[in-house]
């Protein structure tokens, strides 16, 4: 693995073609993709096992916990209703959490890195 | 769905009349002229390989969203749905939760990554680091596997449905078989004529109007009860002569009959549902249609959105047609249930705007359970088509030296033959229980596409044997556990009800095959040496960011 950390140097023609391995490995180990791809799986990573664990809650609930889930709480409305509707609720809550998140921390962040990568390709070095 | 039509029909709809039934049949073909319109003039705009395989990448993502919906929301979904809520109350609310929760997978995990670093197929990002061959051959199997047996069940079970929406007698394979080619060639005359420019538009009109249809009813039912949940459920639970248990779960999956295996089952059906959506193939292709990662986030959303508040009308109804049509009335027209909406239309119509109202409604209603039939398999005709022409032939036959409008060709010509294929096979199946296949399709997708993506896209030491392993070992398992289920032999309700070789327990695979799937994509890359750590910085650069990605295309 080339580990390049060289910034704002010119490249030649005998300089690294756009698109090569080290021109990859560079920008994977530049900054501010670790802290694109930190913050991405930061929040991706936890907000899958919340979501499939409270999916499958309600799978094992409507298997197992018949009596809970019969329990009523107004009129004829009861648990396993209120239960089924909240997985709606959380599933728009998420996609909407996730698209804020994408649009303020990892959208910007991803420009930063795209910008850098077309610098380099163009041997400018840093915009 | 495992009651979507195929079984035999009760005796068919007799409450059809003659003046009905040349409506619905306006109605459809008002809809078949107007996308035989829509693919011709999308033909005019697919030249290169991007349009036919992504719609030149030019769709918005609103536009997206509702073709998302179109390919996803089938007949199982409209009217299975709504028929098991209709006849067994609470639990047809699992299928659709389990639909939906699936699309934060794809949002989370796959679709922005996906159109970063594909361009046509599945098997483009799986085997970004591998060596080609073994790997798209690997997806391309699966891929046209999972799409076979999903079109197959949609495919059948237009036929029973078409003839029941007409009132043809159930028991008139003729006409089943004429509905089953019908459908098969204008999937054929979408795909190869109009691509996937042809197939989106289809798909956008079927989001809309079924989307149009669901709602009219669902207010009008929602009207009949003074916009009381309270009122629509205690309704239902008393036409449906089940009483409160009607609103609980447990009157259809894990009945306190079935013991420990029924419970094991539906949680194995909730494991398919919620991890299915993001490995089927069809699916997975529309991702690429929009120009950016960003719109495809987007596309995801309004999908979300869409199908959510979908389900959640199919829910009103469910209840609905149990409350003001009876689910006794159901399931004497059809024991799975899938007149429940149909019937509701027409209750909803006549209580609201007297005869003639009824059979309107009962029409449009009729020909948007048709329009979505049709969107959805041109988007799996679509999806193995692409996966043969760009993964088989051109990777693997050609090596990578055919010419893009070589590969187009080929790629509407392997559309015909797997709509040929399609059609023959659904008529030789018209009149068995096929509806267990879009749950093993579902399975085939969760055990061994998901697994073969997500380590693909998220671990570095991922090879050529891991990708190639995970996905015949979740595909093969699948099918081998439903082979040797209760589902094809040993019961009343199977395929083959005069033979028994049935030794695994449960109708859903999922809960044994996706667990086999993960490991052997595990055991199969620790014991390769491959690893290839410099594509995979680009394919991780690449996913995250755009740098590299495929731009849409200009015309």
């Amino acid at each position: 693995m080339a580990r390049s950390t060289t910034r704002g140097q010119a490249f030649g023609p005998q300089g690294r073609p756009p698109g090569s391995a080290e021109h990859y490995a560079a920008l994977r180990d530049s900054p501010d993709f670790r802290e694109l791809r930190a913050r991405f799986r930061r929040f991706v990573f936890p907000m899958t096992a919340a979501f499939l664990a409270w999916y499958l809650l309600y799978v094992v609930c409507s298997a197992w916990a018949r009596d809970f889930m019969g329990s009523k709480l107004v009129g004829v409305v009861n648990v396993a209703f209120v239960f089924g509707l909240l997985q709606f609720v959380s599933t728009f809550l998420i996609a909407w959490l996730y698209a804020r998140h994408a649009r303020s921390t990892l959208d910007p962040l991803a420009d930063r890195v795209a910008r850098d990568a077309d610098a380099r390709r163009t041997g400018r070095g840093e915009a | 769905m495992s009651d979507v039509q195929a079984q035999p029909l009760a005796a068919a709809a007799s409450d059809v009349t003659g003046g009905q039934r040349g409506l619905t049949v306006a109605l459809f073909l008002a809809f078949v002229a107007l996308t035989l319109y829509i693919t011709l003039r999308a033909s005019r705009q697919t030249k290169t390989a991007a349009d036919f395989y992504a719609g030149g990448r030019s769709f918005s993502p609103v536009q997206n969203g509702l073709a998302i919906g179109g390919d996803y929301m089938s007949a199982a979904s409209f009217l299975g749905i709504a028929g098991i809520i209709a006849l067994f109350g609470y639990d047809g609310f699992l299928y659709s939760i389990g639909f939906l929760v699936a699309w934060l997978v794809a949002l989370l995990l796959v679709a922005e990554l996906l159109r970063n670093s594909g361009r046509y197929t599945m098997a483009d990002v799986v085997a970004f680091r591998m060596r080609q061959r073994p790997v798209r051959v690997a997806a391309s199997v699966s891929t046209i596997v999972v799409s076979i047996f999903y079109l197959l069940a949609q495919m059948v079970g237009a036929g029973a449905l078409v003839a029941l929406l007409l009132g043809i007698s159930a028991d008139n394979d003729a006409a089943k078989a004429l509905t089953i080619v019908v459908v098969g060639l204008l999937m054929i005359f979408y795909v190869t004529v109009g691509g996937m420019k042809g197939t989106t538009w289809v798909q956008i009109v079927k989001a809309v109007l079924l989307m149009t249809g669901t709602t009219l009813i669902t207010i009008l039912v929602l009207a009949w009860v003074g916009f009381s949940v309270n009122e629509l459920l205690d309704r239902a639970a008393e036409r449906s002569g089940k009483g409160e248990a009607f609103l609980e779960p447990g009157l259809r999956y894990a009945t306190e009959a079935s013991g420990l295996t029924g419970k094991l089952d539906l949680l194995s059906l909730g494991l398919a549902l919620v991890l299915g959506t993001a490995g089927l193939p069809h699916i997975l292709i529309r991702f690429y249609t929009v120009p950016t990662a960003r719109d495809a986030r987007r596309s995801v959303n309004w999908a979300i959105g869409i199908i959510g508040v979908f389900y959640l009308m199919t829910i009103a109804l469910g209840f609905g047609a149990a409350a003001f049509v009876g689910s006794s009335a159901i399931a004497e027209q059809n024991p799975g249930g899938n007149t429940a909406a149909p019937q509701l239309a027409r209750s909803v119509g006549d209580h609201f705007f007297g005869d003639t109202g009824g059979t309107v409604l009962l029409a449009v209603i009729a020909a948007v359970a048709f329009a979505t039939i049709l969107a959805v398999v041109a988007g799996l005709t679509l999806a193995s088509s692409s996966s043969f022409a760009h993964d088989i032939y051109a990777s693997v036959l050609k090596d990578g030296q055919a010419g893009e409008g070589q590969e187009v060709r080929v790629a509407r010509v392997s559309a015909f033959v797997i709509g040929a294929v399609a059609i023959v096979l659904s008529i030789f199946a018209q009149n068995l229980n096929v509806a267990f296949l879009v749950a093993l399709a579902f399975a085939v997708a969760a055990s061994g596409n998901l697994p073969a993506i997500l380590y693909s896209l998220f671990w570095s030491r991922f090879n050529t044997s891991g990708a190639v392993w995970s996905i015949y070992g979740g595909l093969v398992s699948a099918v081998t556990l439903v082979i040797f289920s209760p589902v094809v032999s040993g019961k009343e309700t199977s395929l083959f009800k005069d033979t028994d070789f049935s030794w695994f327990p449960l109708d859903n695979p999922g809960i044994v095959s996706i667990p086999i799937g993960f490991l052997c994509g595990w055991l199969g890359t620790v014991l390769s040496k491959e690893r290839d750590d410099v594509k995979y910085a680009e394919l991780e650069v690449r996913s995250l960011t755009g740098h590299g990605a495929e731009g849409a295309a200009s015309h």
